[in-house]
This record gives C-alpha cells, structure tokens and sequence, in this order.
C-alpha cells in the first residue's frame, strides 16, 4: 500500500500551516509511508462490532458556576506576546494584496 | 568524599528526615545539587534551565522550619522539573525552538502543589521537543546523554528528568508519559517510574502532546521516594476537568507497606503471552525471568494470561497520538505567544503562520503534525482515527479480563538497554517499537511503575520491570514495586545505581 504521494505531503503541509522545503517533502513521503503501511494493521481488528473508545477513564461533563473569579490580568495575558498594541494582540494582515 | 557527596546521594526520603532533623539544612542540600548540577551537567545535559533563586527558596525553607513552622514531608527537597510543565519562574519551552524564552504566567498544579509543600525547584530538565520521543535526541537544544554510558540516549521524552535523578543531579523528578516518557527512561538510566492512573495526577499547566494520554508523575531513585512526591502532586484539581475526584490513599504509606510487608505471598502477577521473547535483547528477557523467579521464590504466583490486542497497541497509539498532538500544537501559531516568523514583507497570516511552524518545529514534530493531519482528513478519519479507538476498546478488554485473573501484570519495561546516540534517528518505526510494553497502559489508562531489575550482562546496561495494575489501584504498584525493590536491593547488597561505572566523571 502506498497512497502517500509528494503531492499528498505537500497538501497536508497547507493544511497544518507548516512550509515544507521540497527535501522535507521527499524525506516525509518516504517515512509516513512506512509509518502508514503500518498503521493499516488496526482495520484488522477494528471491526464494526466494537465500539471506540475515547477516553480512557468514563467522564461526564464538568461544570461549574459562571463567576467572575481572579484571572491573569492583561499584561500577563500579552507577556509572551510577539507584537502586541493597545492592549490587544497584533497579527499580521488577515487578507492577501489581492483582496 | 566531600558532604556534599553524600548529600547528593541520599534518597528524597533520607534526605527529608535529616532536614526535619536539623542535620542537614535546604540551602546545603540545593547547594551540593547545584555543584553537582556544575561538574556533571556539560556531560549530562539533564538540564535546559537552572534556577537561579533555588538557594533562596531554600533558604526560606531553612527560617521556616527554625520558626517552628509545620512543613511538608518533603519540605526543602531538590525538584527537577520536566520543561513541559509551565512554571512562573523559568522558563518553559517543552523541548521547542518555538517557545524558546516563553515564561508562563502561571505554574502547573503539580508545580504549584510542589512549591506549596516545600520542594525546592531546582530547574528545567530537557525532552524531545514537545515530548515526541523515546531518545531525547528531538530536543531542540542537543540530546541528554545516559549517565551509564555518555555515548547511549537517556531514554525519552523524558530523558532529562531520569538522566538529572541517575547522575545525582537531583533526588527527585517531575515527568509525563503520553506513550512511556517516565518509565521507559526509568528502564534505560536504573531509575524509578511511575505514570499514574489517568486523572489522578492533575494535567493543568503541562503543555499537551495527546490529551486523552498524557499523564503527569514522578521520577525517583526508589519507590518510596516516588511514592512521597505522588502524595504531594497528586489528587483532584478543579482546574483539570479530567482530574478524577477519587480520595487516594497515601502512596508513601503503601511504599512502606510493600518494603517491610509480606505483600508477595499469594500475588498473582499475569505474565503476558503474547508479549513473546522475540524482539527483546536476551539480557532484557534474563533480568525479567529473574525478577519473576525471585518474586515467586517468596511465594508469588505467575500465571500466564492472554492479551491479544496488545500487539495492535503501538499502531493505534501512532494514530491516536499524532492527531490529537496535531490538533493540541494549532496554538503555536505565531499569534498569543512563542516565535513568530514573517518570511517577506506584506506577508499573510497564514504565511507567518506556515513560515513560523517551519522555523519553530523539528523534524520529529513536523512528522506527526503531518500524520495527524492525515488521520484526521477528510475520508480518512473513520478509518484510522475511529479504527484506533476501537483498538483502544479491545485493550481495555484485555486488561479488564487479565486483571479478573491476577492481582498485577509484569512485563520488561522496554525491548532493549539504552541504545546509542544516533542509532535509531533515521528509522522512526524502530523508535517507536521501543515503547511496545509502555503504550497499553496509556491507551487504558491504567497505572504502571517502572523499577530497576538489574543489568544485563551483554552491555551492561541497567534494565527495568514494569508493574500494571486496574485504574485506581496505584497503591498496589507502590506496594509491589516496593517489595520487589527490597529484595533486588538486598541481592544485589545495594541499590543498582551504585554499580554506576565511571563515565566522563560523572560517576
């Protein structure tokens, strides 16, 4: 079984935000290959019959009530920051020049 | 040998009971740790970070109990902490360039219950970059080198923390295990593991590799000692909405329970039979055998049990584990904290943040993101992600049947000794078969400790036994662990980490 293509790589690369140089490309497509040949192995015995688990330990929801209680203040909030203005973080530009 | 010598090598709970004792002051032991941490380190390399204000904290300790003051069990200890637990104090970076300098404006509880009850934070101690890892070789700042042998890995990812505890840098250790990060690292460097049951140690404020299989715990130098710092760090935490709201007993108590009791005569300890000698170095299975000869020598009963679907463990957990870690690292995205990259003017956001992840993230950690990725795309979710956690079902299931037979389950704690610096780098599958024994009780949530077995003769290497037990029964673990400990120890006529040989002085 090899479904993983560099073309493939290069996509998923898009889809976690992350630039791969074309030797990361090459490099990944060979190891997620084997690592996915690999992994196939669970269909044989995840059958319809079985259900999935989750979680490891049963768990319900927690809630608790909404009230104002101490929290980081806006200066701890932006402390880490790498470009922050007005008290509010600064990104770069949403929108490409063509928009 | 100077005091400072013999301090460094006294367990955390010697230690405590000379400081309650007055013998012994804070500021002497953190001192003789930190000259310890001085002369070894640059060998070692244990630590990421060292804290500067250790003596003061110390310090502060040493007024209180002259005060009079009523301090914790382990008040005025040494504490080396994983850098994957955030603390206010230095910095946090799990293992990543991404985080490089990041200083959390809050401490994980583990942390904050560990300052509360008196330990003395001694630093951060180096990982595979956000715990992706069975080598410590991921980390972003250079590998940890095995106290035993400098040219071996320490084990991983929490390499650090049981390289800083084995070379007597530190008495006691905070780590994780999502797949094996606490015991598999114990097995390698002849040091104590133990991953509690999920949700019994609180998650808040260590950064998230694979949230349903991260678990926080201790890495110690014995049983007892682990079983002191689980009763500091342990318990519900409203900040954790996994966090189990069990009263736990004190694990320090079983400790000694095990260490002076009969615990041994009439436990039924399950041997697994699909988990088959092959693919495991012979010393491996030797030391093990003996383990279980000299435990049924004092009355133990080895039963064979089935665990069919232990074999499908690591597969699943390589789906389960990256998609979750995939989905947890989106918050590195050059935004609220961390690196931020801009590649040419007027870039996009999402060119940041793509030229950012790649600056940030290590190979190892663009791997899984990738995976994860793949696993959770369209079309593929059902069949890799879903099929993983049914996987997960027919572990449980397993367990649940083996634990209806016998009171505990032994394994070795990892196929091989602690292998060489580079060896298995280039070859991510045979990285991750290392943690074949470790990753069921993570998929189940179940406890598991891991404790010195000995050496194996071919290397030389030391070699753990790994103990399971049903969620919520960690106390059995300390209480087996601890007999087991003793009677190895007395074998052996002392404990294993003083047939350490001389390594680059760090011996």
């Amino acid at each position: 079984m090899s479904e993983i293509t560099p073309d493939l790589v290069r996509h998923l690369g898009v889809l976690a935000r992350i630039q791969l140089s074309d030797e990361e490309v090459a490099r990944l497509t060979g190891q997620l290959d084997v690592i996915v040949d690999n992994i196939a192995k669970v269909s044989e015995v995840a059958t319809a019959d079985v259900l999935a688990t989750s979680h490891p330990i049963p768990l319900q929801n927690v809630f608790r009530d909404d009230v104002p209680a101490d929290v980081l203040t806006v200066e701890e909030v932006l402390q880490n920051a790498p470009e922050a203005a007005d008290d509010r973080f600064r990104v770069t530009a949403i929108l490409g020049e063509e928009q | 040998m100077s005091a400072g010598d013999d301090i460094i090598r006294l367990t955390a709970a010697d230690l405590a009971s000379r400081l309650r004792a007055g013998e012994i002051s804070s500021v002497e032991a953190t001192r003789a740790h930190l000259d310890r941490i001085r002369d070894v380190d640059g060998d070692v390399h244990a630590f990421l970070h060292v804290n500067d204000q250790a003596l003061e904290v110390a310090a502060d300790i040493d007024r209180r109990r002259v005060a009079g003051e009523e301090l914790g069990a382990l008040a005025g200890v040494p504490l080396a902490i994983k850098d994957v637990l955030v603390t206010t104090d230095m910095p946090s970076t799990s293992g990543s360039r991404i985080l490089e300098g990041y200083m959390s404006p809050y401490d994980a509880t583990v942390v904050s219950r560990s300052r509360a009850a008196g330990l003395v934070p001694l630093g951060k101690t180096n990982m595979d970059e956000f715990a992706m890892g069975s080598s410590t070789e991921h980390s972003a700042y250079g590998p940890t080198r095995n106290p035993w042998d400098l040219d071996r890995i320490p084990g991983g990812s929490g390499g650090g923390s049981a390289a800083a505890v084995a070379a007597f840098e530190a008495p006691l250790a905070l780590g994780s295990d999502t797949g094996g990060s606490i015991r598999q690292p114990a097995h390698v460097t002849g040091t104590v593991g133990m991953k509690p049951t999920y949700g019994g140690v609180s998650r808040y404020g260590a950064i998230a590799l694979a949230s349903s299989l991260d678990q926080v715990g201790p890495v110690t130098r014995t049983v007892l000692d682990a079983g002191l710092l689980h009763d500091v760090i342990g318990g519900h935490d409203p900040h954790d909405a996994t966090s189990l709201e069990d009263v736990w007993p004190s694990f320090a108590d079983a400790a000694r329970d095990g260490a002076t009791g009969d615990v041994l005569r009439g436990l039924r300890v399950g041997v697994i039979a699909e988990l088959p000698d092959s693919g495991f170095q012979p010393g491996v299975s030797l030391r093990f055998r003996a383990a279980l000869d000299a435990m049924a020598a004092q009355g133990a009963e080895i039963v064979e049990v089935s665990a069919p679907h232990f074999e499908y463990g690591v597969a699943a957990y390589y789906l389960i584990l990256p998609a979750e870690a995939s989905s947890n690292l989106a918050k590195f995205d050059s935004v609220r904290f961390g690196m931020r990259v801009i590649p040419h003017a007027g870039a996009t956001v999402e060119e940041v943040m793509a030229a950012t992840r790649e600056a940030g993230f290590g190979d190892e950690v663009k791997r899984r993101v990738i995976l994860g990725t793949y696993a959770l795309s369209a079309g593929y979710y059902d069949a890799y992600y879903g099929s993983a956690q049914k996987v997960r079902t027919l572990i449980q299931s397993d367990f649940d049947a083996a634990f209806s037979q016998v009171d505990v389950l032994a394994t070795p704690s990892a196929p091989t000794t602690a292998f060489r610096l580079g060896e298995k780098l280039d070859d991510p599958l045979q990285m991750y078969l290392n943690d074949v024994t470790t990753i069921p009780a993570n998929l189940a949530g179940v406890p598991g400790i891991s404790i010195p077995a000995g050496l194996a003769p071919e290397d030389g290497l030391p070699v753990g036994i790994q103990f399971l037990a049903p969620a919520r029964q960690d106390a059995r673990l300390y209480r087996v662990g601890a007999a087991v400990e003793a009677l190895l120890v007395e074998e052996w006529g002392g404990p294993l980490l003083d047939r350490m040989p001389l390594q680059g002085g760090v011996a």
